[in-house]
């Protein structure tokens, strides 16, 4: 097993067997083909970023990853063995839970409720045992230093958005589970709230768990991820350590699909050449302009690149990873 | 900052892992959590129970006869069918869905029954079954085609309302009602009341004393098996009050109805003795008590309000919404067949209009009246007694008040006034609540 190496340099820990592993995975809805071959990689006590842009198809792969979809085809290993994910259910029995970019709690009922929701647990005559699973509720929130909320029966209506994903986040941690997957969970948080959730990320990672996180901001993906997989149009761009990019590489990654790799082979983890870089992209795709101001055309450029290119970004991917390891 | 009080919020290291604050256990906490809760839109059954006291001394001000001996027991009876029937339209009101064909299925059932006991010779119990089963058959047919089918409720239970209709008149036949034999189908209208079979006096009591004594007893297992495990609990001053409360308004009622209250001014009638509780009050506490159990205690009760609260939620939460939602049709339905049987009781048979009219909005009245939310989510067994007992409050009372040609009119603009208000109230608490802001 992987050392989960805690909190002092988490940078480092998760070289070697993946917890979760996705190989060539695809995805279909009718003509739209959505997830083309996509490899995906968790690693225990780390916590890994899913950057991409709007529609690269981000939600679609957590939803395969925790049964919502079932998978057209490719590989999915759990703890290096081939499994079937086809429900909810059975993402749920291999320890993996998803926060939803929608939080899917229920408004109406308290958070004892939600957290337990689907798995209450009964005492004799059949009847909810709501002693034990409003203690475990509370253990679980002061397990992770969340003090924010006032009392285990406040309806979830009557919580902020920060409590919410608190209350999201700690309800999928409460079942020993091992993976757990964040779509957004800061989307639509103030500065505080942010901080906490992503200090409550970083905590779980630190636990152990395997934390996959989606964002589409910079400042969070920078400051927990310790590795970063980048999907671009359906497709991996990138999985590579946080460590060995920059800021505008991501970037790159997310709205070009592969500027980092290709000028990042054996000097590649500089900090100034990100510009460079960015540079060599508009070259190779004959655009003259920035990139900030238009990432619409690079994105159909680079799209029209990739169709002639054919592997070449993969390759590069795998690149980055050996450098990383 | 020196001039805070001392023991508020101590600034320092806060490092370990505090509980969260306990608030609720002392009485002031209490208190103001409730408070609370109703500024959140959470008012429970408050606004009914304030109405009733309203309503019942407006119409005893009004009308001095309103409160008699008599009239108590008859608003008793008049009420059992509609709490009945709000009861199972709690639960499909709780999935945000609505029954129109409640009323109409109380019918058929009911129709069923008669006509089982007066033409084919079946015996009383075999009826009510039969009648009781139909209605859940009913209900499953409409529960499927809303949650399989996925056609709205509204629309479902329209055609249901109709067709049942027809049914019904096809049933009672050119007669144009059924008669429920005195002796054939006599324990079915005993139930409220007929020919003065009431409740033993002592059984009353005795009533009274299970169900109060039963109430503090689980109230104080909840609260001694909290405290053990450390965790927040009611403060015991409040269940003292709520079960004195309870046992107080219980024994007023058992006194009252078991003073004779017959009109003795008729030579004829002077030894008669008309005095004990109706026998649907007893089955009004067990279902009350069967049902509230189901909602709030069980797996199946949390998944209802799950599911009315966020059906996505709850599928992801791997509970089987369908089933959930075929279920609380089912349950409706099955409340409608025993609330037709009550009301078979209460009129000693069966018309060819039964069930349809206002029997609904005035059973959905009850509901939304009583606390329960027409969006789905917010409600309790309770909300169908207090909202019931508001609606038989209003239709009693106004009947003695408005006399006249348009008295019946009146009622009816009335009542449905009461219902616009309560679901206006509804609609309104909801916007407090925040539910609509997102
Ligand atoms: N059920 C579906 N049927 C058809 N197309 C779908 C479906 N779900 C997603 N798609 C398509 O798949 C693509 C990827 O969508 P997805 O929601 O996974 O993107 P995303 O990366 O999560 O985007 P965002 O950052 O906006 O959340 C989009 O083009 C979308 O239109
Ligand atoms: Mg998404």
């Amino acid at each position: 097993m992987t050392e989960t190496t805690t909190s002092a340099t988490p940078r480092t820990a998760g070289s070697g067997e993946p917890i979760l592993k996705l190989r060539a995975i695809n995805k279909s809805f009718g003509p739209v083909h959505v997830l083309q071959d996509v490899d995906f990689e968790a690693h225990a006590g780390e916590v890994t970023a899913l950057v991409g842009d709007n529609g690269a198809g981000k939600s679609t792969l957590v939803k395969c990853i925790g049964g919502t979809y079932s998978i057209d085809g490719g590989d999915y290993l759990f703890e290096g063995a081939p499994v079937k994910v086809h429900d909810p259910r059975d993402a749920a029995s291999l320890g993996i839970e998803i926060v939803y970019q929608d939080l899917a709690l229920c408004e109406n009922l308290d958070i004892v409720g939600n957290m337990f929701l689907g798995r209450e647990r009964v005492s004799g005559w059949r009847t909810l045992d709501e002693n034990t699973m409003e203690r475990m509720a509370g253990e679980t929130l002061s397990g992770l230093s969340v003090r924010t909320v006032k009392s285990l029966r406040q309806q979830v209506s009557s919580l902020s958005g920060g409590q919410r994903q608190t209350v999201a986040i700690a309800k999928s941690v409460l079942w020993n589970s091992k993976v757990v997957i964040l779509d957004e969970p800061t989307a639509a948080l103030g500065v505080a709230q942010t901080a906490q959730v992503l200090d409550l990320v970083r905590r779980l990672a630190d636990r152990g768990l395997a934390v996959i996180l989606i964002s589409h901001n910079m400042r969070d993906v920078l400051e927990v991820a310790d590795r970063i997989v980048a999907l671009y149009l359906g497709k991996t761009a990138a999985q590579v350590q946080r460590a060995d990019v920059t800021q505008t590489q991501i970037v790159e990654l997310i709205t070009a699909g592969h500027s980092g790799n290709i000028g990042l082979l054996p000097t590649a983890n500089g900090n100034g050449n990100g510009n460079g870089n960015a540079a060599q992209v508009a070259e190779v795709l004959g655009i003259a302009d920035g990139i900030a101001d238009e990432p619409a055309a690079v994105a159909d450029a680079a799209a029209d690149a990739e169709a002639a290119a054919g592997t070449e970004e993969t390759d590069g991917t795998d690149g980055v990873q050996g450098a990383a390891e | 900052m020196s001039t805070q009080p001392a023991t508020e919020n101590k600034p320092g290291p806060v490092q370990d892992a505090a509980p969260p604050a306990r608030t609720a256990t002392t009485l002031l906490g209490y208190g103001r959590e409730r408070v609370e809760r109703a500024r959140g839109g959470e008012m429970g059954s408050l606004p009914a129970v304030a109405g009733l006291i309203v309503l019942v001394v407006f119409f005893w001000i009004v009308q001095p006869g309103f409160l008699s001996l008599y009239n108590i027991a008859n608003l008793v009876t008049q009420a059992a069918p509609i709490i009945i029937l709000a009861m199972g339209l709690v639960f499909v009101l709780l999935l945000g869905e609505i029954d129109l064909s409640a009323g109409t299925a109380s019918g058929v059932c009911a129709a069923l029954m008669a006509v089982m006991i007066v033409r084919h010779n079946m015996a009383w119990y075999f009826a009510v079954l039969l009648a009781v089963i139909t209605g859940a058959v009913l209900g499953f047919v409409i529960g499927w085609l809303r949650a399989k089918a996925r056609i709205p409720s509204f629309v479902v239970t329209l055609a249901a309302f109709l067709s049942f209709q027809g049914i019904v008149l096809m049933q009672v036949g050119k007669a144009g009602s059924i008669s429920l034999p005195d002796q054939a189908a006599k324990p079915i209208i005993t139930l409220e009341g007929y020919n003065n079979n009431l409740m033993p006096l002592w059984l009353g009591w005795v009533m009274l004393a299970v169900v109060a004594g039963g109430y503090a007893l689980v109230k104080l297992r909840i609260a001694v098996s909290r405290r053990s495990a450390g965790l927040e609990s009611e403060p015991t001053l409040v269940t003292v009050a709520k079960t004195a409360a309870m046992v107080i308004l219980g024994a007023i009622f058992v006194y009252i109805l078991g003073e004779n209250r017959a009109i003795q001014q008729n030579a004829f009638f002077n030894n008669l003795k008309i005095e004990g509780i109706p026998w649907v009050v007893l089955l009004l506490i067990v279902l009350t008590v069967g049902l509230t159990f189901l909602l709030s205690r069980t797996r199946y009760g949390r998944h209802v309000y799950a599911v009315g609260g966020n059906d996505e939620a709850s599928r992801r939460a791997g509970i089987r919404v369908d089933r959930i939602r075929i279920s609380v049709f089912v349950l409706c339905s099955l409340l409608a067949a025993v609330a037709g049987v009550v009301q078979a009781s209460q009129l000693e048979s069966v018309a060819s209009n039964f069930g349809a009219g206002n029997t609904l909005l005035l059973a959905v009245g009850a509901a939304v009246i009583g606390g329960t939310s027409l969006f789905g989510g917010r409600g309790r067994i309770m909300d169908a007694v207090w909202g019931g007992l508001v609606v038989a409050v209003i239709q009693n009372g106004m009947g003695d008040l408005i006399k006249g040609a348009n008295s019946q009119a009146w009622q009816w603009i009335v009542t449905g006034l009461v219902l616009l208000l309560a679901a206006g109230f509804d609609a309104a608490s909801r916007r407090v609540g925040g539910a609509d802001s997102r």
